[in-house]
């Protein structure tokens, strides 16, 4: 092999991070897979570091396809904000993503809502 | 009964290819012109597959991921398989939520989606030599 099998190449998913309020909206756009999970992990861990925010929202709406390796990354993040006290929301998703989400048992733990504007006041108040 | 049609991939181990075997999955299947749910299905279960093979299969080594599709008039068999570790005990592997990396923030869904997304599971596997899952779909929306 001529490559370095550790060396993941192009992502070609993107994530862009912007606030609502005190909450960090985190917007995924492309694929969410086990490729670019490391990706999406790091990422999203290096901004929560960096900020005092404790309530995330997942803005799916410009993400196209999850599996359950995508499963494993927002359980992650929710594990680390949850030490702080946070809570999380997940924005926007289409069937295909509704339906790995609701058979992981993620929507048990935080709530689908159609806007950013929606999820946030909802974090607000409880 | 005979496929009316079948296609062989191979590809190395990468996970850059976990995409690419989604979409050849989901193009040769359009052939039956199945609903745009039905091909997300089926790109989910592959996804799942393929990242098995490729996070528990070949581990950190290379190896080729073989995936197989054959077409009947309203249905689909797909055959994912790689020649790497193996599972001991494949009802353990199976069962929800076990993982055996979950240092890597693994859910242990990927059987679970596969069998919600298909009609129908089996692996076999043998440590050392490989694992081969094949999974069938009918689909609902073709079947007269």
């Amino acid at each position: 092999m001529a490559e370095d099998m550790n060396g993941k190449g192009r992502i070609a998913l993107q994530i862009k991070f912007s606030n609502k309020g005190t909450a960090l909206v985190i917007s995924i756009i492309g694929e969410l897979d086990h490729h670019a999970a490391e990706y999406v992990r790091n990422k999203i861990d290096g901004e929560l570091i960096k900020s005092t925010t404790k309530n995330i929202i997942f803005d799916f709406s410009r993400l196209s396809f999850m599996d359950s390796s995508g499963i494993g990354v927002i359980m992650g993040r929710y594990k680390i904000i949850r030490q702080l006290n946070g809570k999380a929301a997940i924005v926007k998703a289409n069937a295909q993503i509704r339906r790995i989400l609701e058979m992981s048992g993620i929507l048990k733990i935080m709530s689908l809502y159609e806007s950013v504007d929606d999820a946030f006041k909802t974090l607000q108040q409880a | 009964m005979q496929p009316i049609n079948e296609m062989k991939l191979e590809f190395i181990s990468k996970s850059n290819n976990e995409a690419f075997a989604r979409v050849v999955a989901a193009a040769f299947v359009s052939q039956l012109d199945p609903t745009l749910e039905e091909l997300a299905d089926v790109k989910t279960a592959v996804s799942e597959a393929v990242t098995n093979a490729i996070i528990h299969g070949y581990e950190n080594k290379s190896g080729y991921v073989v995936m197989i599709c054959r077409l009947y008039s309203d249905s689909v068999e797909i055959i994912v398989k790689d020649e790497g570790k193996g599972i001991e005990d494949i009802e353990l592997a199976r069962q929800p939520l076990y993982t055996s990396k979950p240092e890597m923030e693994r859910s242990g869904m990927g059987f679970t989606v596969m069998e919600s997304f298909m009609d129908r599971v089996d692996v076999v596997s043998e440590v050392g030599k490989g694992t081969t899952v094949t999974m069938y779909k009918t689909f609902k929306s073709l079947v007269k």
